[in-house]
């Protein structure tokens, strides 16, 4: 559950302030599937930066399962990143020189999940994402984009979040790849129940989501539920 | 992070760029291998004067005519060439003295030497029977001067091993062949034994006489260049060498120790005296060696400066997903202490190969010293730990939003 009350994220100080985000507010329940979308500079990268824990903002307070998430000290944010956020980005960033296995159990290196489990987890989570198993020994610079992607959202599942965030992640991919891609979310969340924020500026890529949250330079201007026919419609 | 999580990760890291690796690793070696080399060579100069020193015996006192040596002092009266001493000095301490073995007076000056139609120049010394015993000489073949050939001034001479080799050939039968010396011919009696000492003053390249034949033909005076005394006891050295300056500052009618026309010596203060030479040296080579050490340390950082900047996204995604400060400062503070590690290994075993073969192919005498070794090892260990810290540091606070921007 995500409590977001009366979030501002000014950067800068003085003449060249920017107020990238001003005054939102909103409440996410578990096993949502929310789209946050917006054109470009309205402040969704920085959002998911607070969602994630990666950043605190300037006022206002962040519940992530009960707990104030605005407060805490950098390694403090660590922690609750390692244990309830999943990340997907846009350029995948996975490590290069390290097979499809290896980064998806990465995350469980700084969990100190014991060896004899890391593979099981990571097997579970590439299934997940439908990754065939010939793929898994590869070397992530080895494998297409979408094939990528998907290894990245594996990545972001096996510390099993609270919250999977992905900021255009089909951002570098075409639209069939991110169809692919953006539908794997979509099973993850009906079948597994995890809680999925999406940023994208794109309508077509909201429509996947139940729920879509627009800003526009920095404030909330619109929060819907997205009808179920046109969820529907974009499955077939 | 557990451990082993960590040794996977600087395996992964050190070898995916092999060359850059090895070049920065090679910087270490071979600034610790001349850390380890150059103190080697140093301990086994000192190691090598030393020895040439005790060979002459440890229990010796050696006094010589010429003012008492003052540091500081003005210009010192050609210590050595001073007529001061005689025979009669030297029968005064065997006599008066107290606690010595044997006292062994000798004149010595150069002289040409013909042999086999070989020339050379050479330092003669007339000695006594005693010599051999007050300076540990031993013989090879024939036999040492004795005290009748010296009561007699018999024209005999005993040689060094070198004067041997260089003028009749070596390990040639020399025991009675003639040698001419300053025009005057001699019979050889004796070779001594190698000391294996080298360079200047070697006991190997010196021609013995008796020395009454020696003041009779070569100096044409009574006087002497040195007095051997041999002590029976080594904590007797002081008393000795006290009651010698006191018996020759009477005979000599001096009142004052400042004012006496000899000095004694012994052979502690000598060894004392060059093992301070040589450590300074050994200091210097190792401090030399040292800067190469440092350079290979900025190699280092300047390699984990570059790492870090290029690894800036993966950095930046590590803490994304969970990594604190303190895992990223450790994963590239091991990572440098590794290559520093490394470059500790090879170069310490590099280090001792060398100096092994130095010596044993008699280029130079060297002695490698687990002292040394421990120190480079130390010093390894800390610039990897110096010099990785920076980079460490920078990495770990890198801020993760611009990290995961980062072009
Ligand atoms: N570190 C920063 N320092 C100063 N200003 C910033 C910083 N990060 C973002 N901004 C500003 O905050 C505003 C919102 O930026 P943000 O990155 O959140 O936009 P966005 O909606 O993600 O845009 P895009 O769709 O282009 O990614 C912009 O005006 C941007 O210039
Ligand atoms: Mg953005």
């Amino acid at each position: 559950m995500i409590v977001c009350k009366s979030i501002s994220k000014v950067y800068g100080s003085g003449d060249n302030q920017t107020v990238a985000l001003d005054n939102v507010s909103f409440v996410i329940k578990e096993g949502e599937f929310v789209a946050i979308m917006g054109p470009s500079g309205s402040g969704k990268s920085t959002l998911m930066h607070i969602l994630g824990a990666l950043d605190n903002p300037t006022s206002g307070s962040y519940y992530l399962d009960g707990h104030d998430v605005s407060i805490l000290s950098e390694d403090e944010l660590s922690v609750i990143r390692k244990e309830k956020i999943g990340f997907v980005f846009q350029a995948f960033n996975l490590l290069p020189r390290a097979t499809v296995l290896r980064n998806v159990m990465l995350p469980l290196i700084y969990g100190e999940v014991p060896k004899d489990q890391r593979k099981k987890i990571a097997e579970e989570a590439l299934r997940a994402v439908q990754l065939t198993e010939d793929r898994w020994d590869h070397y992530s610079n080895e494998i297409s984009g979408g094939q990528m992607q998907r290894v990245a959202i594996a990545r972001a599942l096996v510390n099993d979040p609270s919250l999977i965030l992905a900021d255009e992640p089909t951002g570098n991919l075409d639209t069939k790849t991110g169809d692919f891609v953006l539908d794997t979310f979509r099973r993850l969340n009906r079948e597994k129940g995890h809680t999925i924020v999406l940023i994208t500026h794109e309508d077509e890529v909201a429509a996947f989501a139940d729920r879509t949250i627009v800003i526009r330079d920095g404030h909330l201007v619109e929060d819907r539920q997205n009808r179920k026919e046109e969820v529907k419609k974009v499955i077939q | 992070m557990l451990m082993s999580d960590l040794v996977a990760e600087i395996h992964m890291a050190i070898t995916s760029n092999k060359v850059r690796t090895g070049l920065t690793v090679l910087g270490i070696v071979i600034g610790i291998a001349s850390v380890i080399v150059m103190i080697a060579i140093g301990n086994g100069s000192q190691k090598a004067i030393q020895e040439s020193i005790q060979s002459i015996g440890s229990n010796l006192l050696t006094i010589q005519p010429g003012k008492q040596r003052s540091f500081g002092g003005g210009p010192q009266q050609g210590m050595g060439s001073a007529e001061s001493l005689t025979r009669d000095d030297a029968t005064a301490i065997a006599q008066g003295v107290g606690g010595i073995t044997a006292v062994a007076p000798t004149a010595s000056g150069n002289q040409q030497i013909i042999a086999e139609g070989n020339n050379a120049q050479s330092s003669v010394t007339g000695v006594t029977a005693a010599y051999a015993q007050v300076n540990n000489i031993t013989i090879d073949v024939g036999s040492f001067i004795s005290d009748v050939q010296e009561s007699k001034r018999s024209k005999v001479v005993v040689i060094g091993p070198d004067i041997r080799d260089d003028l009749y050939g070596e390990n040639v039968d020399v025991v009675g062949q003639k040698m001419r010396i300053g025009g005057l011919s001699f019979t050889i009696v004796g070779v001594t034994k190698s000391k294996g000492g080298t360079g200047f003053g070697s006991s190997d390249e010196v021609v013995y006489m008796p020395l009454s034949t020696y003041q009779q033909y070569f100096s044409g005076s009574e006087y002497l260049s040195s007095i051997s005394v041999s002590v029976t006891e080594q904590d007797q050295m002081t008393q000795a060498e006290e009651d010698i300056e006191a018996l020759l500052l009477k005979r000599h009618k001096i009142s004052s120790v400042d004012d006496a026309d000899f000095n004694i010596r012994n052979q502690a203060d000598i060894i004392e005296m060059t093992s301070s030479i040589t450590g300074t040296l050994t200091m210097l080579l190792g401090a030399v060696a040292g800067i190469s050490l440092v350079v290979g340390g900025i190699g280092i950082m300047n390699m984990m400066l570059t790492t870090v900047t290029e690894r800036t996204r993966e950095i930046g995604l590590r803490k994304a997903i969970g990594a604190n400060q303190k895992d990223i400062r450790q994963q590239f503070l091991f990572e440098s202490a590794t290559l520093t590690f490394m470059g500790g290994v090879i170069g310490i075993t590099l280090g001792i190969f060398i100096a092994f073969v130095l010596d044993h192919f008699a280029i130079t005498t060297t002695q490698v010293s687990g002292f040394s070794v421990i120190l480079s090892f130390s010093v390894s260990a800390a610039i990897g730990i110096i010099f990785g810290y920076y980079p460490a540091r920078r990495a770990a606070r890198l801020n993760p939003i611009q990290a995961l921007r980062y072009e």
